[in-house]
């Protein structure tokens, strides 16, 4: 019954995304821009990008993916879905489980469609790819649960625009370190490194505490 | 077993009471008018049944179990203020999604017979952004009714609907009432909340002043109930 | 009563920082390797020791109000974090001064400073939550949350130190693996400690203070709305 209900809440948010594309276009331009403009900004023929090439494309995807997990609860506000679904059988955390997964896959492919962009426009490119997908998911995960769960909570407030970004950077950042320095290894085929165990010890830890509060942040 | 027991329930914004002990037996079948000024608490307390907000004190029994349980919300429907559906979705996408989310065995049969019901098989593949006003209120109504609910919440259900949807509603109400539903609605409009109900509850300033079965008084006049039990 | 505890708890604390300075300015004699800029250590270490601790408490009375539902909770929580913010300020301010002169850098990125900044930013991004909700109870329940979420971030800095090679000193308390100073050079962090601690009281008093107002002045004004 969970996983179904999960599963229907996550096809919803997919299907609904895959009319409108209103996220979506926004994200990948939006990664698109920056990855040009750091072009720009940095001579990307040089050495040096292999040490903050990483750190580059760990920005760019949290930055586009906001625009993703920002939308995640807010667009239930139109006509008072969010009501309509928290009344439904739908418990609060499959509810959440949902929408995460959701936020996860439309994340996730926007960050596979931004890589041959970066690779093209940095020359760089990881010499196995399976570790650096994998910290690809560890990391859009821990992204994922924390944007999602900051969505729900500031979904009713008036100031949700700026309390959005400013609750939910901040968590991020320790994903976003142990991302970029993960995959600063793999670009340059090193082992992964302690990265990986902070960074599944903070999914799993952030998911079960994401779980437990998201009926608290829903229901008044 | 009563279909809804709400017993001592307070809820407080702060430190500042909106409901305060709030007490009301709904039998089942019954069709509760829950009346009141701006402000009274109506949606207050319409809300907690619903489970979109919890009491401060006190309890919420739908048929025996809490408000909040899932097997209640089963059994629950709501039709609120917004129409609860997604504009980028069509009609029949819309009411199957919510066929599936409350479980129903054949949720797009389901959802095309509800259509029917409501007189928009002709448009069920159009989206929800493209229908007009009265349209829309058609599939909210359908929305509400689809899944069959034992208790109905009504929030202002008149009011903002056209002639076409309120003839769809009240006789969808009329046909629960003929099944032995519960329904509770909560409105301004007193005339054709009295005509529908078989009791009625005032509320004021969060305290229930009122309960009590619909009287041919209230029919006949229908400014004796606020002046009798009201504070003017 | 409370005036009394207040003036009471605040010589206290005078005194004994004022003897606290004593022994660190004039008896202890200047470190080994950093000279005489090592006595911020006396107040960076029990800034950081009541700001961490600080948002501890900030979570476990958080935790307190989602099991009783009771504002007070909240307020102690609110309370106690906005005065370990202030104390995380003045940790992060004492140690860049510190680090100034000793690496020749105002700030460093390591796993430690980073760790508590991030934390810094995540309390600040509490208080700021707190300024955006009108209604008391979701207020605190939103602030819950994030105090509950932030303090993991807390532990994470807590810990910065033993899990990453960092710049940031290692454990020198001798209640840490690893730790001890020289003697007689630890006993006044925990003097400080002590002192800033009675002071954290006092402010904790006043908001908390502040925080029951603040609730009655909004009960009345929805009060006076519902007429």
């Amino acid at each position: 019954m969970f996983l179904r209900q999960v599963w229907t809440i996550a096809a919803k948010d997919l299907h609904s995304e895959l009319r409108t594309k209103e996220a979506w276009n926004a994200s990948i331009a939006f990664s698109v821009v920056i990855l040009l403009l750091f072009a720009f900004a940095f001579d990307p023929s040089s050495d040096q990008i292999r040490e903050f090439g990483s750190g580059l494309l760990w920005m760019t995807y949290a930055f586009a993916g906001a625009l993703v997990l920002n939308r995640s609860f807010a667009r239930e506000l139109q006509n008072d879905c969010l009501d309509a679904l928290i009344a439904s059988p739908v418990s609060s955390p499959a509810l959440f489980v949902g929408k995460a997964l959701a936020n996860f896959m439309m994340l996730f492919a926007v960050e596979l469609f931004s890589l041959p962009v970066f690779g093209l426009f940095y020359n760089t490119w990881p010499p196995r790819f399976a570790p650096l997908l994998l910290v690809m998911v560890l990391g859009t995960w821990a992204l994922t649960i924390i944007g999602t769960l900051f969505s729900a909570l500031t979904v009713n407030l008036r100031l949700r625009e700026l309390m959005l970004p400013t609750l939910v950077y901040p968590m991020m950042i320790p994903v976003l370190i142990a991302a970029m320095t993960i995959t600063t290894n793999v670009l340059a085929g090193n082992a992964m490194g302690f990265g990986v165990r902070f960074l599944v010890a903070f999914d799993i830890i952030f998911t079960m505490l994401a779980v437990v509060f998201v009926d608290t942040v829903l229901v008044g | 077993m009563n279909a809804l027991e709400i017993a001592d329930v307070w809820k407080y914004y702060g430190d500042f009471p909106a409901l305060r002990e709030v007490a009301l037996n709904i039998e089942p079948g019954s069709t509760m008018a829950l009346l009141g000024r701006n402000g009274a608490g109506k949606t207050t307390l319409l809300r907690i049944i619903a489970g979109l907000s919890r009491p401060s004190r006190g309890s919420i029994k739908i048929q025996g179990a809490d408000a909040r349980d899932q097997s209640t919300r089963q059994r629950i429907g709501v039709l609120g203020h917004g129409i609860a559906l997604y504009d980028e979705l069509s009609a029949i996408e819309n009411l199957t999604l919510f066929g599936k989310l409350y479980g129903l065995p054949d949720p797009r049969k389901r959802a095309d017979e509800m259509l029917e019901r409501v007189g928009l098989s002709r448009v069920r593949d159009g989206l929800a952004r493209e229908f007009s006003r009265g349209m829309r209120q058609r599939l909210a109504v359908g929305r509400a009714f689809l899944h069959d609910p034992e208790v109905l919440l009504l929030d202002e259900p008149f009011t903002a609907l056209d002639d076409r949807a309120i003839a769809v509603l009240q006789s969808m109400i009329q046909s629960m009432r003929d099944r032995g539903r519960t329904i509770i609605m909560s409105t301004h409009q007193l005339r054709e909340a009295l005509e529908l109900a078989s009791h009625v509850a005032l509320l004021q300033r969060g305290q229930i002043v009122h309960t009590g079965e619909r009287t041919q008084q209230m029919l006949d006049d229908t400014g004796w109930l606020y002046r009798t039990y009201g504070d003017n | 009563m409370r005036e009394k505890i207040i003036i009471g708890l605040a010589l206290f604390a005078g005194a004994l920082l004022a003897w606290n300075m004593n022994t660190i300015f004039t008896q202890l004699p200047d470190e080994l390797n950093q000279g005489a800029i090592y006595r911020i250590i006396y107040f960076h270490v029990p800034a950081n020791i009541l700001g961490m601790s600080g948002f501890g408490l900030g979570m476990l009375f958080s935790i307190g109000y989602l099991v009783t539902k009771d504002l007070r909770y909240d307020a102690l929580a609110a309370s106690v974090t906005e005065v370990s913010l202030v104390f995380a300020s003045i940790g992060l301010a004492t140690g860049s001064i510190w680090a100034r002169i000793i690496w020749g850098v105002w700030w460093a990125w390591d796993y430690r400073l980073t760790s508590w900044l991030v934390c810094w930013l995540i309390f600040g991004g509490y208080l700021m939550l707190r300024r955006a909700v009108d209604e008391p109870n979701q207020r605190a329940r939103f602030a819950a949350v994030v105090s509950v979420l932030g303090s993991v971030n807390a532990y994470i800095s807590y810990k910065s130190i033993e899990w990453w090679t960092t710049q940031h000193p290692q454990p020198v308390l001798s209640i840490r693996n690893g730790g001890g100073m020289a003697e007689g050079m630890e006993a006044p962090i925990w003097w400080n400690v002590l002192a800033l601690a009675c002071f954290s009281i006092i402010l904790v008093m006043v908001r908390m203070r502040q925080e029951s107002f603040a609730r009655e002045i909004d009960t009345l004004r929805r009060m006076a709305h519902a007429q």
